[in-house]
This record gives structure tokens, C-alpha cells and sequence, in this order.
């Protein structure tokens, strides 16, 4: 138990914020009335984010270990705890989640018509599955939170989607579950090998057997590559991102998908070390392909949210690309690329909402040439649209430049391979952008479009804040992972070493 | 007090019956068996702490038979609620349904308690006769006869079944020459080598395995799930898989040493339980069949945790086949709630249900989530537990297999929820569900999500019941 911190001054800010807004949506239940279900949920979502706040001041940088650690047994006969802490890895990831409930509330304001209360009640359950799942360090806890989550989510799709929410919701719901079947059997395996716990800092580090490990590997790739969505497995996400309401794509964008590479971080690499770095190269030009065919695919779309549903497979491409690079540029690069797409991609989500509510077509032909009319929508979009394709100056250029330079130390030809994705961003970016702002000769009659109203300013305002914070100043986010990834590359090599030595003992 | 349950129930037998002597007021006589369902409850209840054996031995009355007797009343009064309108019962046999009900309940509470061959078989015939009069009970006012035929396949498979349970029966007797159930298995257990033990044994289960619905005795299932009236659906659903569990683990507990054939026997017949119903439930459009099948899926489950011979695993087979029977129940609920004369509901009448009673549609959606197994509910816990135990054992493969299982099964339930609240509804007119129909439906899931949120008592409590035959 000695990875865990308890911070004193904070006995129980982790769990206030997973149970506030479960709590929030249980009240809900009861009440009857739109107006105030809106209110309510912004309320209490705001007030997730400021209690939130508190983390990151009080959080020690100078500390790997997890910190605002509560521990409680929960079902003694199977020792299973519940525990939960952040460190270095996750507590970015606690803070995006807070940070963008209150957006994704502001920004269903008038786009969710019917059955308002249910929506809420969707979204502040979501928001403690995600929460719990970033937070978690009992294995169970976290299968629970994990699959717990589909249900709001698929609810959230299936009732306020799209024409084929339908075919949508199902197929998110099969490929996540069916996904991650697997890793309840590895999660079972681990607690019988590791002397009965679910514990998942005492799981890492852990001498396995090789095969052992590539199956477990296996288990957890099948699971979070799903989760990320890594090539071959990408297919749910066009579907799910195009039917899902505005506020679902966001919190599918920003939040959900960093899922995956979180899972990565902290269960593949320091449990499997040895399969990690047994498979790496497959998983690396995985990557590689789902930048280069996320690119290709984003470049050919007619439909806005397809557009930025193809880029993000682009985008957490880079994000596993610096994951299993396996140096530090490349895993701080990472993880500040997850928050980085969860910033820029939700709001590009929002814009295409915003659109959406005025034309009800995601049609990029139907949007064309609309930067006459609607100035502060364009300034907005143009400055997203920079970041996602890594403008120096913005976000995505600071993680970018991270992760390709850590590929570049991993291996030359891959890094060159990582280029052209880099390249094609910038062309379907640029692309989309030009159509909406100009557009051609054939322009639609858009004068009756109404300008930004300032609900929608406020919302958009908070991600373009963070694009520049992040891509002008990014040292003290790079500051609060920092020990954390140091002390997990640590752990691996020391662990490769020892892996190595007992490898020679054996052979001599 | 040691034989109070059972002689409340063959009270409320009685009464019935002389009320139904006189001129018949149905009205009455339906309130007159929810209170005497209560009084039952009630009478289990107080009886709970009882201790003893009766009848030289043959009758076994322990924490073990007194939980399972709390939890058979229990199922049949919500049965008895959730049914209370008796909406496709002729008027004239209300009387008779309901005795038969009390009759058949009693056979169960009997079979829980027994201890010995014959007094195991009389208690079983008991109550499977019962039902077997109470399947086409139902009004035959469409002229479809389907109730007919359900009754007849389900006597003709309850006979074969029972056929099969006497036959090893009588190889249990030849082979050690005495019907009391401890003394048999314990001289059994020195001849897992010869064939004719292990076939005794099997035989035997298959009595209960076709209670349970389990491969290879589940062909009943779907079309006596789909003729029987919903009310008689409900209690066949539920009632006596209890008391089925209660008897597998019962005798299972028994088998000691050598019993490893046993072991792949089971093994072979829960894999095959779960594939067969999940794949077969994926097509149906019917929510009576579609539940049949997903409950020939789960029966295979609850051999997971029995098959395992482990105090845990007992333990954890009786808190999944309770949180089982609590979903169910509440699927049914829903079932009889929304079908207005008692006519079989397709899963597209549900369109829309969460517009027309939105209590009845979170009922059913948590149910159905529950029994897909997803967490946090009883359904969730309920897998975890039986595959920790079985994986505890080195059943990895098995556990795989059940493990893919999970996956198929969540796209029926699923494609129910998405009728229930993601469509529009065909026809507006609200779905009218009594004040007892609420609470029930509330009581219900609650102890879903309890049972899943903090399963340790309840596991404890298992324990402690099983441990108690041990």
C-alpha cells in the first residue's frame, strides 16, 4: 500500500466528486420540469468543476504516488475494495471530464427539446462513470464504471440521435461490451494470480509468465483499442459520433475515447511490460495506419461530423503512436494530446452543433459560405480548426511536436511514416474551413442565418481559453504528469533489465 | 412450528376450495388469496429459525430448507400480486387456479425439506401436476388451443423427466440398498468408478435440471412459456427453479471424492445451456419465448457456481438464482401489466412504453440491463461471482466461454430496451398499473440494485444457509 497518499486536507474530494452528480441525477428523478432540469444540471455539474479545482492546487507534483486516496472495503468475500486516487497520468484527464460537463450541459440547451429531465439524468451519471473510471485503483470498481457507462450512453444515442440512432447505439454498445468481455476474464485471472486482490497498483510490476502476459495483452488490447478506436476496430465511431446529439459526441470525443489510451497507460504498459514491448511494433504501425487512413477517410467526407470523426482516428492515432514509443516525450506527448483532442475536438463537435440547430443538416454543402453572415461563428471555427491540425501556437502543436519527437528517438522510418497524417490534417481542415467560411459560387442563400447568441459564446469561449494556454504555455500541465511518467518509464526499464537478466540465468 | 409453511399452505388450499364450494364471487376470492398468500409469507417467516427433522428422518428442516421456503413464498406472493387480475383465466376456474397455485407451492416447500428418494419424488409430482393443470387454464376465448398444446408438451416432458429421475432412483436403491439421501451418496461415493453411479446421479438431476430448464431437458420451455397465461408464465418462471437450485445444490453437496466425471458432465451441459438459449433468443419476437430461452442461458450459469463442489460456489449460485428470480419477476410484472386481456406481448408492443407508464419502462430497462449482466446491478455481481469461483477452480476455458456468452446475450435485451425507450409509441393510450403494481415494481428495483451495490450480506447469508447442509 505504499503507492498511495492521503491527502488530509481533502479526506473525501474524490468521492464528493463522483457521487455529486449521481446524487444530482437521483434527485432529478423526482422532479417534473424542464426549465428547472437544465438549471439544475448546470448547477450541479458547475459545481463538480470548481469542487474540482482543488486538486490541481493541492495536488504534489514531486510525487508518483496516487494521491487523495480513499479506501474502504466493499465486498469482503471476494476482497474487493473501494478505492480510489489520482496521480500524475489521471488527474488531467479528472480535471477534463469536470471541466467539460458544464460545457456539455450549456451546449444541450436548446439543441435537447424532449425529455430534458432524462437527458440530464444521462449526462450526471455519465459524468460519475467517467470520473470513476479515471479515479479507480480497484479493478472491479473500474469494470463497473467502465460497462456502467454504456447504458447512459447508449440511452443518450439511442433516444436523441440521428435518423439511424438505431443502428447507431446498438453497434456502439455490442463492439464496447463485446470488447471488453475479454478483459473481465483477464481482471479474474489477475486477482487469482496476485494472491486474491483486485488491487491494481499491486498487479503491476508483477513477474508473469511471458505467455501469460501476451494473452493478457491481448485481453486488454482487444478492450482499449476498441475503447481508443484503433484501426481495424474503428468502425463504431463514425456511426456513434453522426447520429449521437451534439453533447454525446463531445463527451464521446473528449472524454470517452480517452479511455482507451488511459487504459494503455496504466493497466498495458506496468502490468504487461514484457508483451508490451514484445508487441510493440504492431501496435505502432497500427497506429501509424489509423493516422494515415483517418487522414484519407477525413478527406473525402461530405458530412461535418464524420469529417471530425474520421480525424480523431487520426488524431488518437499520434496518441498511441507516443504511447508505445516508450519514451518520455512520446507518453507526456500523449497524454497531453488526449486532453489537447478532448479540448479541440469537442468544441469542433460544438460548432458543427451550433450549425446543425440552425440548418438541421450536417451536409458540408449545405453549410457552405456562411462566414458572411455569422463572423464569430467562423473566427471560432478557424481557430479550432488551426488547432486540430497542430498550428504552432495552439494545443495540438505542443503535443504533436512531442510524440513525433519521441518517434523520432524510438525509430526514423516510423516517425517519416507519422508525416503525411500531420500533412493530411492540415488538408481536410483547411478544406472543411474554406468551404464554410467561402464556399464557391454555388452558395446556398444563407442570410437568414442568425449570428452566435451569447449562451453559445460562453461555451466556446473556455476551449479556445485552453488551446492558447496549452499552446503558448504548457509547462505546468507537463509539470503535473511528469514524476508520474518518469516513475512509470522507471519501473519499465528497470523491469525490462530484470526480465533480461533472468532470461540470461536461464539460458546459461 | 416446524411444518408451519407447509400447513398454512394446505390451510390456504382448503380455503380456497370451500370458498369455491359456494356461489363464487371472484373479486372476493382473489383478495382472499393475496391474504392468504401474506398469511403464507407470514407463516415461513415465523418459522425461519425452525430446526428439526421429521417423518423418521425423511423431512429436514434447517436454515438451508427454511431460507429457500422464505424465498418460494416470497416469489409467490409477488406472483400473486403481479397476477392478481388473472386476466386470462376463465372466471369460472379462478377458484381452481389458485388452488392448484397453493397446492403446487406446497409440493415445492415440501421438495426443499426432503431428504429421502420417495418423499423427493412425491413432493416433486406434486407440484409439477399442479402446473400441469394450471398451463391450460387459460381462457380459450381466441379458439387457439395453444394452451392445450403447451399443457400437453409440458406434461409429456415433465413425465419423461420424472421417468428418467425414478429410473436412477432405482439404481441409487440397487446400488446401496437404501432410499435416505446421506446414506446413499456417501455409499455412491465409493463407486465414481463404476458407471452405474454416475449414471444414477445424473439421472437423478435430470428431474431437477428439467425444473431448472437446463439442457438437455429445456424443450418445453419456449412453447409453455409462450402458451401458458402470463400469470402462470410468471410463477413457472420463477418458483420452482428456486426449490430446483435448492435441490441440485442439496444433492450436489453430497458428492464427494472422486466426482469429476460429474464435474464435465455439468460442465458440458452449462455451456450448452447458455449457447443454445442465447443464440435461440436472439430471433424471437414474442418476450414470453424470448425470456424462456434467456432463462435456459442462466439456468447454465447457476451450474457454474454448483459445478465448482465449493462451499463459495453453492453460496454463489443461490444469490444468482435469487437475483434470477427478483428480474424476472420484474419482467414479468411488466409483461402482465401491459397486456390488456392477458394476450401474449410481442416485443414490439412495447414501442414507446416509456412514454406510456415511465415507471413500468425503468422497471423493465433495469431488469433487462440486470439480466444482460451489466453492472451495477444483481445480474453484474451475480456472473462476477460464478466466474471468480469457477476461474478460482482452473475452468478458464469455461469461463471464456461463458464470458462470450455474455457478450450474445445483450443484443435481445437490448433490442428490448430500445423498444421501450428510444421509439415512439404506436398507440398513446397509457398504460394503467395499480398502486400495488408500483410498489412492487419499486420494491423489485431496489432489491436489484442493492443486491448488486453492497452483494455482501446477501453473500454472507447464502453462505451461512448453504453451510448449513454441509
Amino acid at each position: 500500500m505504499d503507492q498511495l497518499l492521503i491527502n488530509p486536507n481533502y479526506p473525501h474530494i474524490l468521492s464528493t466528486l463522483v457521487f455529486l452528480p449521481l446524487a444530482g441525477a437521483i434527485l432529478l428523478l423526482f422532479v417534473k420540469n424542464e426549465f428547472f432540469a437544465r438549471y439544475w444540471a448546470l448547477g450541479i455539474t458547475a459545481l463538480t468543476a470548481i469542487l474540482s479545482i482543488p486538486l490541481v492546487s493541492a495536488f504534489d507534483t514531486s510525487s508518483a504516488k496516487f494521491q487523495f486516496v480513499e479506501q474502504y472495503n466493499w465486498v469482503d468475500s471476494l476482497n474487493i475494495q473501494y478505492v480510489i486516487g489520482v496521480d500524475g497520468i489521471s488527474i488531467l484527464l479528472v480535471m477534463l471530464t469536470t471541466f467539460i460537463m458544464p460545457l456539455c450541459v450549456l451546449a444541450s440547451w436548446s439543441y435537447i427539446k424532449t425529455r430534458v429531465q432524462t437527458f440530464m439524468i444521462c449526462l450526471m451519471i455519465m459524468e460519475t462513470a467517467m470520473l470513476g473510471v479515471f479515479m479507480a485503483l480497484d479493478f472491479v470498481l473500474f469494470y463497473i464504471l467502465w460497462e456502467a457507462m454504456l447504458i447512459p450512453m447508449y440511452l443518450l444515442i439511442g433516444i436523441w440521435g440521428g435518423p439511424r440512432k438505431i443502428y447507431a447505439s446498438i453497434k456502439f454498445f455490442l463492439y464496447t461490451l463485446a470488447g471488453s468481455i475479454m478483459l473481465l476474464v483477464g481482471i479474474i485471472w489477475l486477482y487469482k494470480t496476485n494472491n486474491y486482490s483486485f488491487f491494481i497498483p499491486d498487479m503491476m510490476w508483477q513477474s508473469y509468465s511471458l505467455t501469460a502476459q501476451i494473452y493478457l495483452f491481448l485481453a486488454f488490447f482487444l478492450a482499449f483499442a476498441i475503447k481508443v478506436p484503433m484501426f481495424p476496430f474503428h468502425t463504431w465511431l463514425p456511426a456513434a459520433h453522426v447520429e449521437a446529439p451534439t453533447a454525446g459526441s463531445v463527451i464521446l470525443a473528449s472524454v470517452l475515447l480517452k479511455m482507451g489510451t488511459y487504459g494503455f497507460l496504466r493497466f498495458a504498459l506496468p502490468i504487461t511490460p514484457e508483451a508490451t514491448t514484445l508487441l510493440m511494433p504492431y501496435v505502432l504501425w497500427l497506429s501509424i495506419a489509423g493516422i494515415i487512413y483517418g487522414g484519407f477517410t477525413a478527406l473525402a467526407q461530405q458530412d461535418m461530423k464524420k469529417l471530425i470523426a474520421y480525424s480523431s482516428v487520426g488524431h488518437m492515432g499520434f496518441v498511441t503512436l507516443g504511447i508505445f514509443v516508450m519514451n518520455i516525450d512520446g507518453i507526456e506527448g500523449s497524454i497531453l494530446q488526449m486532453i489537447n483532442h478532448g479540448i479541440t475536438t469537442g468544441a469542433l463537435f460544438l460548432c458543427v452543433g451550433m450549425i446543425y440547430e440552425r440548418t438541421h443538416s450536417r451536409e458540408l454543402r449545405s453549410a457552405t459560405g456562411v462566414g458572411k453572415y455569422m463572423p464569430i461563428y467562423v473566427t471560432f471555427l478557424t481557430f479550432f480548426s488551426l488547432s486540430s491540425f497542430g498550428f504552432p501556437g495552439t494545443n495540438s502543436f505542443v503535443g504533436e511536436f512531442m510524440i513525433l519527437a519521441g518517434a523520432f528517438k524510438h525509430s526514423i522510418p516510423l516517425a517519416l511514416a507519422a508525416i503525411p497524417g500531420a500533412v493530411l490534417a492540415a488538408a481536410y481542415m483547411l478544406r472543411m474551413l474554406q468551404k464554410i467560411v467561402w464556399g464557391g459560387t454555388d452558395n446556398p442563400d444563407q442570410s437568414w442565418l442568425k449570428d452566435l447568441n451569447l449562451r453559445e459564446i460562453i461555451t466556446l469561449c473556455p476551449f479556445l481559453f485552453f488551446v492558447f494556454w496549452i499552446g503558448l504555455g504548457p509547462q505546468p500541465f507537463i509539470d503535473l504528469m511528469h514524476i508520474s511518467v518518469i516513475n512509470l518509464l522507471d519501473q519499465f526499464h528497470a523491469h525490462q533489465a530484470q526480465a533480461v537478466a533472468a532470461a540470461e540465468l536461464i539460458l546459461h | 412450528m416446524q411444518f408451519l409453511p407447509e400447513l398454512t399452505l394446505l390451510g390456504a388450499g382448503l380455503v380456497i376450495f370451500l370458498v369455491s364450494l359456494g356461489k363464487t364471487d371472484t373479486d372476493k376470492i382473489k383478495t382472499v388469496a393475496i391474504w392468504l398468500g401474506a398469511a403464507v409469507l407470514a407463516a415461513t417467516l415465523v418459522s425461519s429459525g425452525a430446526q428439526g427433522s421429521l417423518f423418521y428422518d425423511s423431512y429436514k428442516i434447517d436454515l438451508y430448507s427454511q431460507v429457500f421456503k422464505c424465498l418460494i413464498a416470497g416469489a409467490m406472493f409477488v406472483v400473486l400480486i403481479l397476477g392478481r387480475k388473472l386476466k386470462d383465466i376463465k372466471n369460472s376456474v379462478h377458484p381452481e387456479y389458485y388452488l392448484f397455485l397453493f397446492i403446487s407451492v406446497l409440493g415445492l416447500m415440501m421438495l426443499v425439506s426432503s431428504v429421502e428418494l420417495l418423499a423427493i419424488f412425491v413432493a416433486l409430482e406434486l407440484s409439477s401436476f399442479a402446473v400441469y393443470i394450471m398451463v391450460p387454464m387459460r381462457d380459450d376465448s381466441g379458439n387457439y388451443r395453444f394452451q392445450m398444446e403447451a399443457g400437453i408438451k409440458y406434461l409429456l416432458f415433465g413425465v419423461t423427466a420424472t421417468g428418467f429421475m425414478l429410473f436412477g432412483m432405482s439404481y441409487m436403491f440397487g446400488l446401496t440398498g437404501s432410499t435416505q439421501l446421506p446414506v446413499v451418496m456417501e455409499k455412491l461415493s465409493y463407486m465414481y468408478d463404476q458407471p452405474a453411479a454416475i449414471i444414477a446421479i445424473m439421472m437423478v438431476l435430470a428431474g431437477f435440471f428439467y425444473k431448472l430448464a437446463l439442457f438437455p431437458f429445456h424443450f418445453w420451455v419456449p412453447d409453455v412459456y409462450e402458451g401458458a397465461s402470463n400469470e402462470t408464465t410468471a410463477f413457472i418462471a420463477s418458483v420452482p427453479k428456486l426449490a430446483a437450485v435448492a435441490l441440485l445444490i442439496r444433492i450436489v453437496s453430497m458428492v464427494n471424492g472422486e466426482g469429476q466425471v460429474i464435474v464435465n458432465i455439468l460442465m458440458v451441459c452449462a455451456v450448452l445451456s447458455m449457447f443454445y438459449g442465447n443464440l435461440s433468443a436472439l430471433v424471437q419476437t414474442d418476450i414470453k419465448r424470448m425470456l424462456g430461452f434467456s432463462g435456459i442461458a442462466h439456468a447454465g450459469f447457476v451450474l457454474l457456481g454448483i459445478l465448482t463442489f465449493q462451499l463459495s460456489g453453492y453460496a454463489n449460485a443461490l444469490y444468482y438464482i435469487i437475483g434470477y428470480v427478483v428480474m424476472n419477476l420484474a419482467c414479468f410484472l411488466v409483461i402482465c401489466s401491459i397486456s390488456k386481456n392477458g394476450e401474449n406481448v410481442q416485443i414490439s408492443d412495447l414501442n414507446g412504453l416509456h412514454k406510456r407508464s415511465p415507471l413500468l419502462a425503468l422497471t423493465l430497462a433495469v431488469a433487462l440491463f440486470a439480466l444482460a449482466g451489466i453492472p451495477p446491478f444483481v445480474g453484474f455481481m451475480g456472473k462476477f461471482m460464478l466466474l471468480t469461483g469457477a476461474l478460482k477452480q482452473g475452468y478458464l476455458f469455461l469461463v471464456i466461454l461463458a464470458a462470450i456468452n455474455t457478450a450474445i446475450a445483450i443484443f435481445y435485451y437490448l433490442s428490448v430496451v430500445r423498444v421501450t425507450f428510444c421509439s415512439d409509441p404506436d398507440n398513446n393510450s397509457p398504460v394503467v398499473s395499480g398502486i400495488f403494481t408500483n410498489a412492487t415494481s419499486i420494491v423489485l428495483l431496489l432489491i436489484i440494485v442493492i443486491m448488486g451495490v453492497a452483494p455482501q450480506g446477501f453473500i454472507n447469508f447464502a453462505t451461512s444457509a448453504v453451510q448449513s447442509i454441509m
